[in-house]
């Protein structure tokens, strides 16, 4: 299925010398594009020449990278996209913590949110063989999924722990009444939760009317069955749902623990 | 409960000793020890910063203390579930931090943690000891910043606590709300049938409220009336 939809994009027809410099004489126009917007910022006073020439220049080469691991890894065996895909769960890890400052070993809450809800949900997805047990299946549907949780898993950390410090006076109103931490904490947690899941709930709302996904597409355009093209669409993104709520759900847990102990608020204090 | 009322003055209800909270290497209480004896108010006085809310959190475990131990009726709160003893030992803050939703809600909201219920009319009785008679269906987001003390007072009464904390409950008011707000601390402390503990740094407020003034300064709490037991080896 996934490979089908990479050809999809008629560059199987030209040698790989040639693929590479139209991607780089794209990739020239784009830039081109981006740094027009950053001259036109500079016009209202906007600094943005200098960050945006490096930001193009680094995701120009980190896509370079990815290109070539991605060439080695999506023909071999299926196993080579677990430490893939661990790799990438790492990483998502690392940004996803730096949105949460004041949250102790937040590298670790992040690890196992965002491993716990990919985990689960790739590896229900392959063992009942809803997606293939191939690399050129694992690793792209698994970023995506990674990626997802990686946001859900931000939005969480830092919209619960804001609100807490926030509301701190709330909360240890009703653990002086004799609230446990969870009760105290329970609007906070129901907030961060759904505020966090709303971009994945959105999608799912307004799969094929507001969007149809760059996959869709794809594979509408190799000749794929439209029916069964919506229905992979759904599952693809039914199962970015299913990872980022298991994600939000481990990192609001995961935050509450350390953001109390023995009943007791500590987090803001 | 107050000095005039008749009330007998009788056991130990609750006893801090040597109780000392340290955060980040900087000593917030240095020592704090003192008894409350059944029917009493005391108040806390003192200058900023010296300790006094750090204190009354230290009590109901709030905070956890780095030494010291606090008795409740003879038996260490340490041995007490602590919401049990969040329950037995009231606390009043400095802010009203009520919840969304209505006052009766708000009054209601500590006895539905232990799945009681409070019928109209208690909840009717409670407003009314704090002045607000009529107020149960009002939504908080309207009240008026004494309003809203005065409903925080109900909402810890009706956890009928041995103890009642009260953290400043006057300093974020002005002064018309102050004595509206005083008035409804002393039906307060009539209901409640153990002992009364103010912090306030009016000085004023704490001879019209209280029985005994402690004074604290610098995060050093004495009680000369534990000293004197003490070497008198009075049973505490």
């Amino acid at each position: 299925m996934f490979d089908h939809w990479l050809h999809s994009l008629g560059l199987h027809s030209l040698s790989l010398h040639s693929q590479v410099a139209l991607g780089l004489g794209q990739a020239l126009v784009v830039s081109a594009l981006a740094l027009g917007v950053a001259w036109l910022g500079r016009l209202r006073k906007l600094e943005l020449g200098r960050e945006t020439a490096l930001a193009l220049v680094r995701g120009l080469l980190q896509m370079l990278a990815i290109g070539l691991i991605l060439v080695w890894l999506l023909k071999g065996a299926a196993w080579w996209s677990v430490p893939a895909l661990a790799v990438m769960c790492a990483t998502a890890a690392r940004m996803a913590q730096r949105r949460a400052k004041g949250v102790p070993r937040s590298y670790w809450l992040c690890l196992r949110a965002i491993g716990t809800g990919s985990a689960v949900v790739i590896a229900t997805m392959a063992l009942t063989r809803v997606i293939a047990f191939k690399s050129m299946a694992l690793v792209p549907l698994g970023s995506m999924i990674i990626a997802n949780s990686m946001n859900t898993c931000s939005q969480v950390l830092e919209r619960y722990s804001s609100d807490l410090k926030l509301n701190a006076g709330r909360v240890e109103a009703s653990l002086a009444l004799g609230a446990s931490a969870s009760v105290a904490a329970l609007p906070y947690a129901r907030n961060a939760t759904n505020a966090a899941l709303i971009p994945s709930l959105n999608s799912l709302r307004s799969l094929g009317i507001v969007w149809i996904p760059g996959f869709a597409a794809g594979m509408l355009l190799t000749g794929s069955d439209p029916v069964y093209t919506a229905i992979y669409q759904f599952m693809v993104i039914a199962m970015i749902y299913a990872a980022s709520g298991v994600t939000a759900l481990v990192a609001a847990s995961g935050y509450e623990r350390g953001a109390f102990k023995e009943e007791r608020l500590v987090a803001s204090r | 409960m107050r000095p005039d009322d008749g009330t007998t003055v009788n056991s130990v209800l609750l006893r801090a000793e040597e109780l000392r909270r340290e955060v980040g290497g900087k000593t917030i209480v240095r020592l704090a020890s003192f008894t409350l004896r059944a029917g009493e108010v005391v108040a806390i006085t003192g200058p900023s910063g010296a300790g006094k809310s750090s204190v009354l959190r230290l009590l109901n475990r709030l905070d956890a203390p780095t030494a010291g131990r606090v008795w409740l009726e003879g038996l260490e709160t340490t041995g007490l579930a602590v919401r049990e003893l969040r329950r037995r030992v009231g606390m009043v803050m400095q802010q009203a931090n009520l919840f969304p939703g209505t006052v009766a809600e708000n009054v209601r909201y500590g006895p539905a943690l232990r799945d009681e219920s409070m019928t109209g009319d208690q909840v009717e009785e409670l407003l009314s000891t704090v002045g607000l008679g009529g107020y149960a269906e009002r939504d908080v987001s309207g009240l008026s910043g004494g309003e809203a003390q005065r409903v925080s007072l109900a909402r810890t009464l009706a956890n009928r606590p041995q103890v009642l904390l009260l953290d400043e409950p006057t300093s974020a008011l002005d002064d018309a709300a102050k004595m509206v707000v005083e008035e409804a601390l002393r039906a307060a402390m009539e209901k409640v049938e153990g002992a009364c503990l103010i912090v306030t740094h009016d000085a004023a407020q704490a001879a019209r409220l209280a029985q005994r003034t402690l004074v604290m300064r610098e995060g050093v709490l004495r009680d000369d009336a534990l000293d004197a037991m003490e070497s008198e080896g009075g049973n505490v």
